[in-house]
């Protein structure tokens, strides 16, 4: 028997595909147009915006400075991170309660004025160049991703194994390696791409850290648009869209990602 | 090589609550023994300090002629059977049991023999590709047990390794725990709070009870000789009876138990004292109708064992259980006398528990 489905309820999940598609059909579909200005629908078809785009020296080099934030901010705040998450799952009863909700503190403030304090001190007080305190400033942002993920699959894990490997003559900082680290690497996986992607598309940090000579893509996009309305950002957009789809793709071809509908 | 292993008067907390009290034991060259209990008794914190999980409070721990007190987990040397076997899910079952030789060096084409012999000899030899997730709960088991025992140690421990398992299987298991250590003639220290699994596998069992051992013994001692009230009541003596020796006829001891005078053959029973407990199965204490030479009572609820009819008795030492013959069943509210069994009946000190 097929069940029926009320027509309320087929009206709403058209409503909320079109909410969550719309905005990119509209992205893609203006990045195509050959007028001058960001509209939709597109006037014509081309790709010269796309053109234009990779003319422009700034976002090639930006670009650069977004990816290399993203994967070495990202690498560093799990270095922290993954260590913290097992340390508070491993010894859940001897640590206090509030000590996981320190690490959900960069989500907790508002992002200005995280950016604002970190630009004070790091960059202002300690006179440290922009790269640097960017780097600093986007591993501190995706930290609560990396330590709160992570924890979701050690809350659930059996760390007798780590002790059945430990009896086997392994010692414990090698368990960490060869038995703990290869079983949660679902949860590892996830708050890579998760703390990637926040990073890649940060703007309020990265306001303030951002310095001469020294920006990453969304802020060189913003600064674009105050001067020119044309449909390259929407371009450059679709591009950055693209490499996160194709960064998710890669890496669920080689390590799974089937975590996500699990 | 065969060593043993010896607990020297170890104490241990959890912060500030004692878990084990000075605590003794000594597991022989090859020999199994069981630590049983009920839940919460100190069994598994017991092979967590032998294993190096934990730290004594006070004490020594020595294997052979190691003192592995202070020594870190890796470095000791046992094999362990986890309750929940602990199999490690990213590696397949050849994996798993070749882990232990890995961690050792043990050259790679070495490993797999040793590791496939094993897999084989515990009946898994078309599963060593196998995933533990696509394992059912006895081949887990197995695996547990051929990965703790591939690597050849000196010491066994079993953490309740059947208690996931069904009935049939945990029968048909055992028997094999029991041949593998035997045929590799292993110390073992075993942990369940199954009594007849811990009587039927072991050479010697401690029974304990709040973090102390309180009679470590053979099987049968335990269950025909308790040393005491818990180890009595724990293998199944229903009844224990205070009793106070009054004096002697011959060869009879009398005794003055619950308004009546008991007589018992010197040659069954040796007192603790004049004041003692005289323990008895629901089988050691025949009931009768009255009058007779015996504990009176008052006959209360009555069921068919089959073999016997049980009943609850009410007598001035307490309401008691015993068992009459199937011929002539007695009514409730009658009155009979108890005429305790000497051959299932042991006497015990009167001591706190
Ligand atoms: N990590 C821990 N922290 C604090 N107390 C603990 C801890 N582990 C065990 N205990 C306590 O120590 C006592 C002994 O526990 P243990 O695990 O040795 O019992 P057990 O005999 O193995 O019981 P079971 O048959 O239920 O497994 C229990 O009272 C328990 O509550
Ligand atoms: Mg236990």
């Amino acid at each position: 028997m097929k069940r029926k489905l009320h027509p309320a309820l087929i009206a709403f999940a058209v409503l909320v595909f079109i909410f969550l598609t719309g905005p990119l059909v509209i992205i893609i579909g203006s990045s195509l147009s050959s007028s001058e200005f960001l509209e939709f629908p597109p006037q014509g078809l081309s790709l010269r915006w796309y053109e234009n785009a990779f003319d422009i020296s700034a976002f090639r080099r930006t670009m650069g400075t977004s990816f290399f934030l993203a994967v070495a901010g990202t690498a560093l705040s799990m270095l922290v991170g993954v260590p913290a998450a097992y340390a508070m799952a491993r010894y859940r009863v001897q640590l206090p309660g509030w000590l996981g909700n320190v690490f959900v503190l960069p989500v907790l403030i508002p992002e200005i004025v995280l950016g604002f304090s970190i630009m004070k001190t790091i960059t202002t007080g300690y006179e440290v160049p922009v790269l640097p305190s960017l780097l600093i400033g986007h591993a501190l942002l995706v930290l609560p991703y990396c330590v709160r993920v992570t924890g979701a699959s050690l809350n659930s894990f059996d760390f007798s194994i780590e002790e059945a490997a430990v009896s086997l003559g392994c010692p414990r900082w090698k368990a960490f390696f060869i038995v703990i680290l290869p079983n949660i690497r679902a949860g590892l996986i996830a708050a890579f791409i998760l703390a990637f992607i926040t990073s890649l598309n940060d703007v309020s940090i990265s306001l303030f850290l951002t310095g001469p000579g020294v920006s990453t893509l969304p802020i060189q996009l913003l600064a674009h648009m105050e001067q020119f309305f044309d449909p390259t950002i929407a371009s450059v957009s679709v591009v950055l869209m693209f490499i996160t789809v194709g960064v998710m793709a890669v890496v669920e071809r080689t390590l799974g990602l089937t975590f996500l509908t699990k | 090589m065969t060593v043993s292993l010896t607990l020297e008067n170890i104490t241990a907390h959890y912060g500030k609550t004692m878990v084990l009290e000075d605590l003794n034991l000594h597991v022989g060259e090859g020999e199994l023994v069981s630590l049983l209990g009920s839940s919460g008794c100190g069994k598994t914190t017991t092979l967590r300090l032998v294993a190096g999980f934990l730290e004594p409070t006070a004490g020594h721990i020595r294997l052979g002629d190691r003192d592995l007190t202070r020594l870190p987990s890796h470095a000791r040397d046992i094999g362990l059977v986890f309750q929940t076997y602990a199999l490690f899910p990213h590696l397949s079952v050849k994996d798993n049991v070749a882990f232990g030789l890995k961690q050792r060096g043990i050259a790679t084409a070495e490993r797999n023999k040793r590791a496939m012999d094993m897999v084989e000899r515990v009946g898994l030899s078309g599963f060593a590709d196998r995933y533990p997730a696509n394992l059912s709960g006895g081949q887990r088991q197995r695996v547990a047990l051929a990965r703790a025992l591939v690597i050849d140690p000196p010491l066994l421990m079993f953490d309740e390794p059947l208690s996931n398992l069904d009935a049939k299987l945990r029968v048909e298991m055992r028997v094999e725990i029991r041949r593998l250590q035997q045929a590799n003639g292993t110390t073992a220290l075993y942990v369940t709070h199954d009594q007849e699994e811990a009587f039927s596998i072991s050479d010697r069992v401690a029974i304990m009870n709040k973090g102390r051992i309180m009679q470590l013994d053979t099987p049968e001692v335990l269950y025909s000789r308790p040393a005491n009230a818990f180890v009595a009541d724990f293998v199944g003596f229903e009844n224990v009876i205070e009793a106070v020796a009054t004096g002697e006829d011959g060869d009879m001891i009398l005794a003055e138990a619950g308004g009546a005078l008991l007589k018992l053959p010197k040659s069954h029973f040796e007192l603790p004292g004049k004041e003692f407990l005289l323990a008895a199965r629901a089988d050691g204490l025949t009931v009768t109708a009255a009058p007779g030479e015996g504990l009176p009572a008052t006959l209360g609820l009555r069921t068919y064992l089959g073999r016997a009819y049980q009943y609850v008795c009410e007598t001035q030492a307490g309401t008691l259980t015993a068992n009459g013959p199937l011929g002539a069943p007695l009514e409730t509210g009658a009155n009979a006398v108890l005429i305790p069994q000497p051959e299932q009946c042991c006497v015990l000190p009167r001591e706190a528990l």
